[in-house]
């Protein structure tokens, strides 16, 4: 738990390393001529009119007292702070890419010119050629009825003015230059013929077209797998590097700031907690919340009973490191033998072809266990995690649900099934019906299985179980939209109870959360399992997620199972390469960047 | 399992009954003004048009109570036409009494008709809105014509939006098969030209409010099964469907208590659309001779009545038929408006 020391002698990652060795702390608030420089900025949001007196939420800075810090040339500065922070408003605020009820109050010197008195002409001639931004979704920031290449050209045209020819020759460089394979080709592609990974290069290379002098990046890896990550992130790196721009990092997770980063800013609740040079908040930080930060990802090295959460240390509790042992003989409820699932696609006019989603999976799932299974996108374990809920039919296989067939159960038996074997969706914004107030949500599935005598007591239990996943009562009346993303997965993590299952499928349950959430939901499933003895398969991509609370990993790749062992077999040897690059994916803070 | 949950005691006072969806709807109904505004328009009209099928007002809206083309009460009686284009002769009277065989009968006439009693029918110089070319009063006639045209043109979308909504959840829910027999019917429809179709309908199932009323509702579904098969297929796919599917909700519940709701916005924009196009639609009928009967009246009517008016310069008939129109569509238009935020829990102001 305590942060990862770190030997003072060592520089930082020679990638990244351009900029003086070891930053000096003194220079973040006084260097000599920074690039950016933001003194006491305030941001507020008008919100209408109650009674004739205008109601603002202050988004960034708490009363007077406002966000400073200073970017200097050739740096990479981090943003670090949970959803609703305040930091995308604050990168957000230097080019006024903000909705037109913000109010920008302080300073923000950009080379020395005053941005909050920049006319709207001077902030077009800015953006895109000195200060470029690079967002989270690369797919809804992409037009997708362009083709790459003119979206490309695009801003090489009108702000370079180069000529058709030059700017689709400067393209394809820029498109090499992020990495992208086949470069000539894509661009003639549009934006759903590449993977995730590849949109966001083709989005950083548009940042890039211009030679922009500081790059906003907007959580630019948090949609993406964790190989992805690593590749973006050292994408990143070597472009601050060769191009001598500087990076406004912008992220939610301290280990991934730790990789990239010179200087960390982390911000709570529109305020700065703390600011520093990356080795000093990673090796000693001063701040109780950072040190809450650092401590509640899982990582690879330690692996506790329960994470620590933000208010946990903060009240200053101790971790707890005994975790339960569990019984390695307890009855087999899942069983799963050669699943498989393929789809048709169209070919030609009348053709089909078969792709085969899911091939050959079998496990065994023990009253009480966790089976991990990691991979990344495209690789068959979220259709594997549908399929086992029959919310895809299985091509092959079997699903021994305590020694009955799943699959060729009929409707009715299917109904009875269905209770023991629930599933808690990604994401936490969809999964839940927004025109169903919460309570409603809740009491559904009980009165479709008859579970409870009336209505009344159907509520009841309803809001026991909201209590139980860490939520108020009062929640009940409410819609999903008034809730944060980790309380609507509690919200859904307590629909599937409300079926008292025995087995839950968590696909992919904590990825969309932040880093300090996602710990608390890890905690709240760990809690249930205990208690209930309910029986996990835990979707995921992150290793180090997955380890934390499964007994046993599948490694899937292309649909089949490439390896399978306990969890720490998994990592103390793993035996195939993909699951070797998927633990080197995983981002390690500033430890291992320095050693 | 009920075991480890708590006690109900322990919690009990943190819980209050949470308000419901219809009066949630309802309280943030009231704050929008227009909405409220627009809501005792479309109530007003209502009102009218009870009053007026149960026969309290405009009853007699066939009486020809004023002059024929009398104008507005605001704009004053017509002054009397010039009659003398030609001089007075000024020579004796003719006696036409020898070339006239009835000559001597006239004195018998006169005493025969003394013994009964005329009344000489005053009929008004001005009324409140005018009258028609029969003396009719408009008001009354636009009073009756909304009856007429609204129930039209209300019920019509009714059907249209129950028929589309149908199928276009069938189609959009179900795809495959159903889709593709759906998508055919739609073909179909839409590929005969509407007002060939209207024509067509027309013809097999004979004048009357209630064809007009069929006609509309099965030639106007095209559009909204359109639209809310597109919906459908969108959210079938989502997951909180998905997660309805796991809990076991049946197919029927997904269809129509989860994904309906959250199209619904959809559905309530598109017939309030469809209504208003109806209303006019009728217009066209009626204008066409397809519409309402000859002894009834609708908006429809009295625009057509009013297209040979105006080039006399009567101008009154139109603007009530058209100020009645105007008045409700663009109140029921920003009525359903209104409905459609109060219903999205997403679209709440400040509380």
């Amino acid at each position: 738990m305590t942060p990862p020391e770190t030997p003072s002698a060592v520089p930082p990652q020679g990638g990244t390393g351009s900029g003086p060795a070891e930053p000096d702390p003194r220079h973040s608030l006084d260097g000599p001529l920074p690039l950016l420089s933001l003194r006491d900025l305030r941001v507020a949001f008008r919100m209408g009119k109650v009674d004739g007196v205008v109601q603002r939420v202050q988004a960034v800075g708490r009363g007077d007292l406002g966000v400073s810090f200073d970017i200097a040339a050739n740096r990479t500065m981090a943003l670090v702070g949970e959803s609703g922070s305040g930091k995308s408003v604050t990168a957000m605020s230097i080019l006024n890419l903000l909705p037109d009820n913000a109010e920008r109050r302080g300073s923000i010197l950009y080379q020395g010119r005053e941005m909050l008195q920049a006319t709207p002409a001077e902030l077009r001639s800015l953006r895109g050629r000195e200060i470029a931004c690079v967002f989270q979704d690369p797919m809804s920031s992409l037009n997708p009825v362009l083709s790459i290449g003119a979206q490309l050209c695009e801003p090489l045209m009108t702000h370079l003015k180069l000529g058709a020819r030059a700017a689709w020759q400067r393209a394809e460089a820029l498109l090499n230059e992020v990495g992208m394979p086949e470069a000539k080709r894509r661009l003639g592609a549009y934006p759903h013929e590449l993977s995730g990974g590849q949109q966001q290069r083709v989005m950083i290379a548009m940042a890039l077209a211009c030679e922009p002098k500081l790059l906003i990046a907007d959580e630019p890896t948090t949609a993406l797998d964790v190989t992805i990550q690593r590749q973006i992130l050292e994408l990143l790196g070597s472009l601050k590097t060769r191009h001598g721009m500087s990076l406004l990092f912008i992220s939610h997770d301290l280990g991934v700031v730790g990789e990239i980063a010179d200087e960390v800013v982390v911000m709570r609740e529109g305020t700065v907690r703390e600011r520093g040079a990356v080795a000093q908040i990673f090796a000693a930080p001063r701040d109780a919340y950072t040190k809450a930060l650092l401590a509640c990802r899982p990582s690879l090295q330690h692996n506790p009973a329960r994470l620590m959460v933000i208010d946990d240390h903060i009240a200053g509790q101790t971790e707890r490191t005994s975790a339960a042992a569990k019984d390695p003989d307890a009855p087999v409820v899942l069983e799963v033998r050669s699943l498989a699932k393929s789809f048709w696609l169209r070919q030609g006019v009348f053709g089909r072809r078969e792709f085969k989603a899911v091939l050959g999976v079998s496990f065994k799932l023990r009253r009480g266990h966790t089976l991990g299974v990691v991979g990344e996108s495209g690789s068959g374990k979220t259709t594997m995690g549908l399929t086992l809920l029959r919310l895809h039919e299985p091509t092959a296989g079997e699903v021994l649900f305590d020694g009955r067939n799943l699959l060729t159960l009929s409707e009715n038996e299917r109904q009875a099934m269905r209770r023991r074997i629930q599933i808690v969706f990604q994401n936490p914004y969809a999964s839940l019906n927004p025109r169903f107030t919460i309570g409603q949500t809740l009491v559904e599935p009980m009165t479709i299985h008859g579970i409870g005598a009336n209505l009344g007591e159907r509520e009841q239990r309803a809001r026991e179980l909201l209590v139980k996943v860490g939520l108020d009562g009062s929640a009940f009346g409410k819609y999903p939209h008034e809730f944060s993303g980790g309380q609507r997965q509690r919200v859904a993590i307590a629909r599937c109870l409300t079926l008292n299952p025995e087995v839950l499928v968590l696909d992919e349950a904590v990825s969309a959360l932040d880093v300090s959430v996602q710990a608390q939901v890890l905690n709240l499933l760990r809690d249930l399992q205990d208690e209930l003895g309910l029986a996990y398969v835990f979707i995921s991509h992150d290793l180090a997620v997955v380890r934390f609370i499964s007994d046993e990993v599948l490694v899937m790749k292309d649909g089949v199972v490439v390896e399978q062992a306990s969890a720490e077999a998994i990592l103390a040897s793993p035996t195939q390469a993909y699951t070797q690059r998927l633990l080197a994916a995983i981002p390690r803070g500033y430890r291992v960047a320095a050693g | 399992m009920s075991a480890v949950l708590p006690p109900a005691a322990a919690l009990g006072d943190t819980f209050q009954k949470s308000e419901g969806v219809w009066h949630a709807a309802w309280r943030r109904y009231r704050a929008d003004r227009v909405g409220m505004v627009s809501l005792a328009i479309v109530l007003a009209f209502l009102l009218l048009i009870a009053a007026s099928a149960l026969g309290w007002v405009a009853g007699d809206w066939q009486r020809e109570v004023g002059v024929p083309n009398a104008p507005p009460t605001f704009v004053g009686p017509r002054a009397a036409e010039a009659t003398g284009a030609i001089d007075k002769p000024t020579g004796p009277n003719v006696d036409l009494s020898a070339v006239d065989p009835l000559a001597p009968r006239y004195k018998e006439w006169d005493e025969r008709a003394a013994k009964f009693k005329t009344v000489e029918i005053h009929r008004a110089e001005t009324l409140p809105l005018g009258a028609d070319r029969l003396g009719r009063d408009v008001l009354s006639k636009a009073i009756k014509g909304t009856e007429v045209s609204v129930f039209v043109g209300v019920l019509a979308a009714l059907t249209a939006t129950l028929l589309g909504t149908l199928l276009g959840a069938l189609g959009g829910f179900f795809g495959r098969w159903v889709g593709d027999i759906l998508e055919w019917l739609y073909n179909v429809f839409e590929s005969i030209p509407g007002i060939l179709l209207i024509f067509a309908f027309a013809a097999v199932f004979g004048r009357g409010i209630g064809t007009v009323v069929l006609i509309l509702g099965l030639t106007g579904w095209t559009g909204m099964y359109r639209q809310v098969r597109a919906e459908f297929m969108k959210h079938a796919g989502r997951e909180y469907v998905r997660a309805a599917e796991a809990i076991g909700a049946s197919t029927g519940s997904r269809m129509f208590r989860h994904i309906l709701p959250n199209v619904s916005h959809v559905i309530l924009v598109r017939t309030s659309l469809l209504a208003v196009g109806f209303i006019k639609a009728e217009v066209i009928l009626s204008y066409l001779g397809l519409g309402v009967p000859v002894d009834q009246v609708s908006w429809g009517t009295m625009l057509a009545e009013a297209q040979s008016e105006l080039i006399l310069g009567h101008w009154w008939q139109l603007a009530a038929a058209t100020l009645f129109m105007a008045l409700f569509v663009t109140a029921f238009s920003l009525m359903a408006d209104a409905l459609r935020d109060a219903l999205d829990p997403k679209l709440r102001g400040l509380e």
